[in-house]
């Protein structure tokens, strides 16, 4: 079996599939039943990529049997209709368990649905199943999960990324076109590169937060893994927008992402499109390969019509130490609601302290533990001005970075989205080496902005990614270039 | 500055997280370890950029409360739930300040 490589109806774009659906020429029943096939044989023998926590195949077929139905397509959005879809386990779901990877909440089914979830369903997409994930998002190789490690498809010594691991695994494995994933300082976009995926994250306030399971409110956004840049421009599509239910969800009106796709290309799409390359983000020490294939990409748009420029955004080596005060910060704050009152694991204990303290210790694992440490420190009376008030301060010069590269009349940035390629399970046990695994990714969380990772090639066999970093809001500007540059690039993208 | 296993276990009664004094050392190096690489901070000249980032917040709806219908009642997924309320052990400190109320009185 190839790990990689999907077939049949599977290997279909989503739009393909929604179209097929739509008219009556392909039934859903059909295609969810080639899902759980698929995740069966992915799933399958000792080396299992253990991409999925949960599967729903009797919910996802009755879904499946009521969009086939002519009332249905006569009636309903049917942009996704009967196109399967995996969603990250921090995401509420009405049926599945929401675990966040944590034995705290190993049970736990939500009462309530993630708005991104709802329109998703609503444009006719099925929840086939819920993916692995570092527990709580806080990790950048799913090593993490309480559920045990997701392994990369490409090579399965080696991790996927994370937080959103299986789903990029999901994608990379030809289970589905499309899956949800979340974002706080690149858990979409780092698997992406690794699993040789596409993974967007939007501008903070483009998908509403509503369902997300809180780890770092300031920083965090729903985001999306597609085979293709149409597959993941699609589901943004349909997700995007306004949501009374999340306070900081954006009124502007949505872009069309999908307006370049399957355009005839002119001899050069991108003229006129101003394009950055940030020299912090190609330091001595980055693999050679790597600046090889991101320059590649680079060239590329520079045929395609696009202007390259060399840029500086100065603050970027403090991303890190900033986002590792900020995400903790938010954490412990955020994690104090797991305490065996109201939902979730309880641990008995004498008295209401110490049920506390055992549900707590006994539910959340090492580096969650460490995070809501490390988090409570930098909030505690002495340390809150030298650490987090501080960090929110350069947090805005890094902010400012971006905003000044944007006046100066830069449309895109490209940059490699991780330094190095998948590396294998177990090799990473430092907390800190791990953190830097996401040092190009953190900055666009940091700053708010929109950012997404591309294929671009391979190193030793292992996928490349490039990212596209846009001003808030412009998505549609990323997409332009992202539809471009994969079209150009075609199989050199895998290989 | 580095953290010490008095603050280690401050921090973690703050937290309500139980530690064993066993681990104890071990999440000393590990947060210190962390804790180094972000004294860089302090080196960096923020000018006004504190300042700035308290009058730049981001513009949020009415603060009113929207009531979400849960599709389960909460006695499916609370620990112990009974007549309307979610049940929790005594609070250790509870006969003390009962019995310290009726020897004021």
């Amino acid at each position: 079996m190839n790990r990689t490589v999907p077939t049949g109806s599977l290997a279909r774009p989503a739009t393909d599939l929604a179209d097929a659906v739509a008219v009556g020429a392909l039934m859903p029943t059909e295609l969810i039943e080639a899902t759980f096939a698929r995740i069966h044989e992915v799933r399958a023998g000792a080396d299992g990529l253990n991409a999925f926590l949960s599967i729903d195949p009797d919910g996802a077929h009755a879904e499946a049997a009521q969009v086939s139905t002519s009332p249905f397509r006569g009636t309903h959005d049917v942009r996704l209709a009967g196109v399967p879809i995996a969603v990250k386990d921090n995401i509420a779901t009405l049926r599945l368990p929401t675990t966040c990877g944590s034995k705290i909440l190993a049970n736990y089914v939500s009462p309530y649905e993630a708005t991104a979830i709802k329109r998703l369903r609503d444009a006719g997409a099925i929840i086939v199943g819920k993916t692995n994930m570092d527990e709580f998002a806080m990790g950048s190789s799913t090593e993490n999960s309480a559920f045990g490690a997701a392994r990369n498809p490409h090579d399965d010594t080696r991790v996927p990324g994370g937080s959103s691991g299986g789903s990029a695994v999901a994608v990379a494995s030809g289970v589905v076109r499309i899956a949800l994933g979340s974002e706080t300082g690149g858990s979409v976009r780092q698997p992406a590169a690794f699993c040789g995926v596409v993974g967007v994250k939007p501008t903070y306030g483009r998908v509403s937060r509503h369902g997300l399971v809180a780890y770092a409110s300031s920083l965090e956004q729903i985001g999306v893994f597609g085979r293709t840049v149409d597959d993941a421009a699609l589901a943004l599509s349909v997700m995007a927008g306004h949501d009374p239910l999340d306070a900081t969800s954006s009124s502007r009106p949505v872009a069309d992402y999908r307006e370049l796709h399957g355009m005839i290309a002119p001899t050069q799409p991108l003229s006129g499109l101003r394009v950055g390359r940030p020299r912090e983000y190609f330091p001595e020490s980055l693999d050679p390969r790597i600046r090889a294939l991101t320059d590649r990409a680079a060239n590329t748009l520079r045929m395609l019509g696009a202007e390259i420029r060399d840029v500086s955004l100065p603050h970027t080596e403090l991303a890190i130490p900033v986002y590792y005060i900020v995400a903790p910060a938010e954490a412990s704050s955020n994690l104090a609601r797991f305490d065996g009152v109201r939902y979730g694991l309880r641990v008995p204990g004498n008295d209401l302290r110490e049920m506390y303290e055992h549900t707590r210790s006994g539910g959340f694992g090492p580096e969650v533990m460490r995070r809501i440490l490390l988090g409570t420190y930098v909030l505690s009376a002495g340390y809150y001005d030298a650490y987090y008030k501080r960090a929110q301060a350069v947090r805005r010069l890094i902010s400012d970075d971006f905003a000044r590269v944007f006046a100066d009349g830069i449309d895109l940035l490209l940059t490699p989205t991780t330094p190095t390629t998948a590396f294998p399970l177990g090799a990473v046990s430092d907390p800190y080496e791990m953190y830097l695994s996401d040092i190009f990714t953190v900055t666009a969380n940091l700053a708010g902005v929109p950012a997404m990772s591309q294929p671009i090639g391979r190193v030793d066999g292992l996928p490349v990614g490039a990212q596209l970093i846009a001003s808030h809001f412009n998505e549609a500007t990323m997409f332009r270039a992202a539809y471009a540059l994969e079209a150009a690039l075609g199989s050199e993208a895998h290989r | 500055m580095a953290v010490s296993e008095d603050d280690v276990r401050n921090i973690a009664l703050l937290a309500r997280l139980g530690i064993d004094n066993a681990g104890v050392p071990a999440l000393v190096d590990q947060l210190n370890g962390i804790l180094a690489h972000m004294d860089v901070l302090q080196t960096v000249d923020i000018g006004d950029a504190l300042d700035a980032s308290a009058t730049q917040g981001m513009q949020l709806r009415p603060d009113e409360n929207t009531p979400v219908p849960l599709a389960r009642e909460r006695a499916a997924f609370a620990p112990e739930f009974r007549d309307g309320f979610f049940l929790v052990p005594r609070l250790a400190t509870h006969g003390l300040s009962v019995a310290g109320r009726g020897d004021e009185a």
